[in-house]
């Protein structure tokens, strides 16, 4: 984005501005200087918290909303995503010892004969930066694997990725199985990946289908509201 | 090809409307059957590097071409549309290659699906020759090679599915291999599918 980073000393920059470099260093992909001004901001004295939610989150939606709009391409994002998950790796043990709030819970896998992840793991970043624990049980999931992790994890929300037109009736499949054994309606179940649409996700019984990431964080948002809400009613 | 497609010699009755990569495989069946009667127009290659574009460049192709053929059929599998492109061709009642892409249709889908290749990356000879344009560049690891292992860590085969017996094409998809940090197999199939449907078409 700027051509002056060899001159720029971010120690030097006051907070705003700072928060700021830190929104072009994340869509620049720079992970040192994001790894960088992380620390500054600690230093200073800011919240764990606020530095997540200010300056990454922030920095990433404008990422995600430039990839969207055809701006950025996946390369960018990924070092963008890379950038981030370095700032993040400072602030999660400081996070969890500060009690930030937890928005709600998320076990989220690719589904089995699939190795594709780079959504999914742009999902689960970006909805740990929105304060959603999420616990990620990687690529190659048969149904065994989420069964066991809601169970183990009891999560509000199952996360579902594949990318291959072959793999994606898999998640019809896991869907089905929590039909059988009368647990679907414990989870809110969102599905993801590069050939699936909205009309598919209707198709196989999941709650929503998230078009990327910031798609995602989003709807897991308004879904925990909504089940918020029903809970306090109810 | 690979971004502009190419265009009919209008002299047939019957169009096939094909992806750019299958372009030098479909002129020769072609020539090789002495299918006069068949027309062949290609969309741009690069297609298949954003699947949610072909259904509606497959059906605008149609449309343009519809009243100057008998017959119009189109020469793509799947290729990542999730069944968009299937439900589209049924819209326009027109037939497709049946298989979820064409590394699946080249060595036969029924051989294909049995492999249950998951960590296995995929080339064609179109893919071999044209890796910097299609997986090397789009993937902006000629920009940022770093990202290699973002995209490919979990792959541990490069496949070159060999439409030809060509020593020059071996040697680049082993090159490939090596540049994505894969082991290397070549597997030849000829044509496979695609021979059998276009016959049927034909």
């Amino acid at each position: 984005m700027s051509d002056d980073q060899d001159d720029l000393v971010l120690s030097e920059l006051e907070d705003d501005d700072l928060v700021q470099q830190m929104h072009d260093d994340l869509y620049d992909g720079l992970k040192e200087e994001i790894e960088e001004a992380v620390n500054i901001l600690l230093e200073r004295g800011w919240e764990p918290y606020r530095i997540l939610t200010e300056a990454l989150v922030a920095g990433m939606t404008i990422v995600g909303k430039d990839f969207r709009d055809g701006i950025l391409f996946v390369p960018e994002v990924l070092l963008a995503a890379n950038a981030m998950k370095a700032g993040m790796a400072i602030l999660k043990p400081l996070l969890a010892e500060t009690g930030a709030p937890t928005v709600g819970r998320m076990v989220i896998g690719t589904v089995k004969g699939d190795i594709h992840d780079i959504g999914k793991n742009l999902v689960s970043m970006m909805m740990e930066g929105a304060g959603f624990e999420v616990i990620d049980i990687g690529i190659n999931n048969p149904v065994e694997s989420y069964l066991e992790a809601l169970e183990t994890e009891k999560p509000d929300i199952l996360g579902m990725s594949a990318l291959l037109t072959t793999t994606m009736p898999y998640m019809k499949t896991v869907i089905d199985t929590l039909v059988q054994k009368g647990i679907r309606d414990d989870y809110v179940v969102l599905v993801g990946g590069a050939p699936l649409n909205e009309e598919f996700g209707k198709a196989i019984g999941a709650d929503a289908y998230c078009r990327d990431a910031a798609v995602a964080v989003e709807t897991a948002k308004a879904m925990m509201a909504r089940r918020h809400n029903r809970v306090a009613v109810g | 090809m690979t971004h502009d497609g190419i265009a009919p010699a209008r002299s047939g009755s019957v169009l096939f409307i094909a992806c750019g990569a299958l372009a030098r495989e479909i002129l020769a069946l072609i020539e090789l059957n002495g299918w006069d009667h068949v027309d062949l127009v290609c969309l741009p290659a690069i297609l298949h590097n954003t699947p949610d574009a072909i259904p509606d460049a497959v059906e605008a192709a149609v449309r343009k071409h519809s009243h100057a053929y008998d017959d119009i059929r189109v020469v793509y599998a799947d290729c990542g549309t999730g069944g968009r492109l299937e439900d589209r061709c049924m819209e326009l009642g027109v037939a497709m290659v049946p298989g979820p892409h064409c590394y699946s249709f080249f060595e036969g889908n029924a051989a294909f699906a049995a492999h249950e290749e998951m960590t296995a990356f995929y080339l064609t000879d179109f893919l071999a020759r044209q890796f910097d344009a299609f997986v090397w560049e789009p993937l902006g690891l000629d920009r940022h090679p770093a990202l290699r292992d973002t995209y490919f860590g979990h792959y541990e085969t490069l496949i070159y599915l060999a439409q030809t017996d060509d020593p020059a094409l071996d040697a680049k998809a082993q090159s490939c291999a090596d540049r994505l940090g894969l082991a290397y197999e070549r597997r030849y199939t000829g044509y496979g599918d695609l021979a059998t449907e276009l016959h049927s078409w034909a």
